[in-house]
């Protein structure tokens, strides 16, 4: 099994230091010029600042948004197991289907969110979301937070049920208001679950391909790619056509995301060893 | 008090709906007949209700094609997955060995890698190996990347079962595996479901692997093909959204029945 995780690892490395002939045929080593002429690329400064906005904003606004809502899952209410079984339809739903439903409801002619933004007054104007420069990001990362909710409210959820009932007895004895006992009790004790949340969301938001993929298709060139569908792109869709290029990409990749999630796992632990 | 479980009612219809509000348009959308799709500016509710595209989808060859060939690899894929996470979760939690540090972090590492970041590497893999277009390259490829995971899960699990349900077996005349099989594994069912799942909905969902090496038109899974009822020669808008929301249902049934447990699986995973 590891050997189908880390043989295209391996092979990755050795394509990244190849040059490969436009219908995919090995012609030869060529040594580090990939990653020469991957870090004079012209776009690749833009496609890296997407990419930190994309992961950073999605998976921030993700996380705050899910403690509220594990928060409402965890208390008792009418018709809470069907507000959570609503809760997974996102989660059930390929992303990819997700994206092209998206890129519907956006659509500047037939896509309905212009409709009733206008009816609500929200815009004075219809917009076209995806194919304006200034709205096609947040338009992109809207639907990337929407999709990882459902993951990280349920794991949010499991570490809520983990906290026993107890502790807030006891807080509750000594007189916590709510918000203190949230602050000073359960966000304490919820620490390994968001970890895990945030590891796992940083690791998924950044390797996500359909959404941006599907939402940014007929816009031309790099402007709004992220480091994973430029990748794809010179690998397999733009003139380039050029696999050891997209290897050398592929493995500062991986890098950035190894290194991304140690940094955090690093400064998370120090909190940890602190608090 | 009833007041405020009043307002966490409240709070769960407007929760819902947000998450429904989408997949209500995907399915209202899919049922207007063809002509009002160009509509605009557009209308929420079709003037002509047809719900015949539900159908024409489902008696397309098409369709049933792409349907079958998800099923089968994301069955087979959840299968090899539990198959192989089972024994090494259970091995791991339970016996100290040389490497199993090592192999633990192989584990994570593993998890970091995802199918996007190697997929021109797994090109390259399954180019030279002759395994384009095989249903083998798409199970393996999924069972690989969902493995970490599920081990990951089932581990904490199964180290959380006190051993002396395990002894109690063992004094009883029962061997490693039939411990195993019998005792433990039941015990571990909310975890083995939340692996399965996971792992079940994974492949399910899976594209971009789909996307690069499934170019046979038979051959091609669910997400893959249904794309192809919106092109830039033909635009099925309806008939893409009936077919999405089908595919939706399985799996909503799916986690509709493990729902229970998989909160529980969870709660295992993240204490450890």
């Amino acid at each position: 099994m590891a050997a189908v995780v880390l043989y295209p690892a391996v092979h990755l490395v050795r394509a990244s230091f190849g040059r490969y002939s436009i219908t995919g045929l090995y012609t030869g080593w060529v040594g580090v010029d990939n990653y020469a002429r991957l870090f004079r690329l012209d776009a690749l400064p833009t496609v890296v600042a997407n990419t930190v906005v994309w992961v950073a904003v999605v998976v921030a606004v993700t996380i705050a948004i899910s403690l509220a809502l594990a928060q409402l899952l965890d208390e008792r209410f009418p018709g809470r197991r069907l507000v959570r079984w609503a809760l997974i339809v996102p989660w059930a739903a390929s992303l990819i289907m997700t994206s092209k439903l998206f890129a519907w409801i956006y659509d500047y002619y037939f896509g309905i969110l212009n409709p009733v933004l206008l009816a609500l007054g929200v815009i004075g104007q219809p917009v076209d979301w995806l194919g304006d420069d200034r709205t096609v990001m947040g338009a992109m990362i809207a639907v990337g937070i929407f999709v990882s909710l459902p993951f990280t409210t349920y794991a949010l959820l499991a570490g809520l049920q983990a906290i026993p009932p107890d502790v807030y007895e006891a807080a509750r004895i000594d007189g916590a208001s709510a918000w203190r006992t949230y602050r000073a009790v359960t966000l304490p004790l919820l620490r390994p679950a968001l970890l895990v949340a945030a590891v796992l969301n940083l690791i998924y938001v950044f390797n996500s391909f359909p959404i941006v993929w599907t939402l940014n298709d007929r816009n031309p060139g790099f402007g709004h790619d992220t480091m994973i569908t430029f990748m794809y792109k010179i690998a397999f869709k733009s003139a380039l056509r050029d696999v050891g290029l997209a290897a050398a990409l592929g493995v500062v990749n991986v890098l950035v995301i190894l290194a991304a999630v140690l940094v955090y796992l690093r400064v998370a632990w120090r909190q940890e060893a602190e608090g | 008090m009833s007041g405020r479980r009043a307002g966490l009612a409240a709070a769960g219809v407007l929760l819902a709906g947000a998450m429904l509000a989408p997949y209500a348009v995907m399915v209202l959308t899919a049922l207007k007949p063809e002509r009002e799709l160009r509509a605009s500016p557009p209308r929420l509710l079709p003037v002509e209700w047809r719900p015949g595209t539900f159908l024409d989808v489902l008696r397309d060859p098409a369709f049933q094609g792409w349907l079958a060939v998800s099923v089968v690899v994301a069955a087979a894929a959840t299968l090899l997955v539990i198959l192989a996470a089972v024994p090494a979760a259970y091995y791991t939690a339970r016996y100290r060995f040389r490497g199993r540090t090592a192999f633990l972090l192989v584990v994570l590492a593993t998890q970091m890698f995802s199918p996007t970041a190697l997929v021109v590497g797994l090109y390259r893999e399954f180019f030279e190996l002759g395994l384009v277009n095989t249903y083998a390259a798409l199970i393996l490829t999924n069972a690989a990347f969902n493995l970490a995971f599920a081990i990951w899960i089932l581990r904490a699990f199964f180290a959380s079962i006190p051993r002396e349900v395990e002894e109690a077996a063992a004094v009883d005349g029962c061997g490693r595996l039939a411990t195993l099989v019998r005792i433990v594994l039941p015990l571990a069912r909310p975890a083995v479901a939340t692996a399965a799942i996971f792992a079940f909905i994974a492949a399910w969902n899976e594209y971009i692997v789909a996307l690069t090496i499934m170019t046979d038109p038979v051959r091609k899974p669910l997400t893959v093909g249904i794309t192809s009822y919106v092109t830039a020669y033909v635009q099925h808008w309806n008939a893409l959204f009936a077919a999405s929301a089908i595919a939706i249902v399985p799996v909503v049934v799916l986690f509709v029945l493990i729902e229970r447990h998989l909160v529980s699986g969870l709660t295992a995973g993240s204490l450890k």
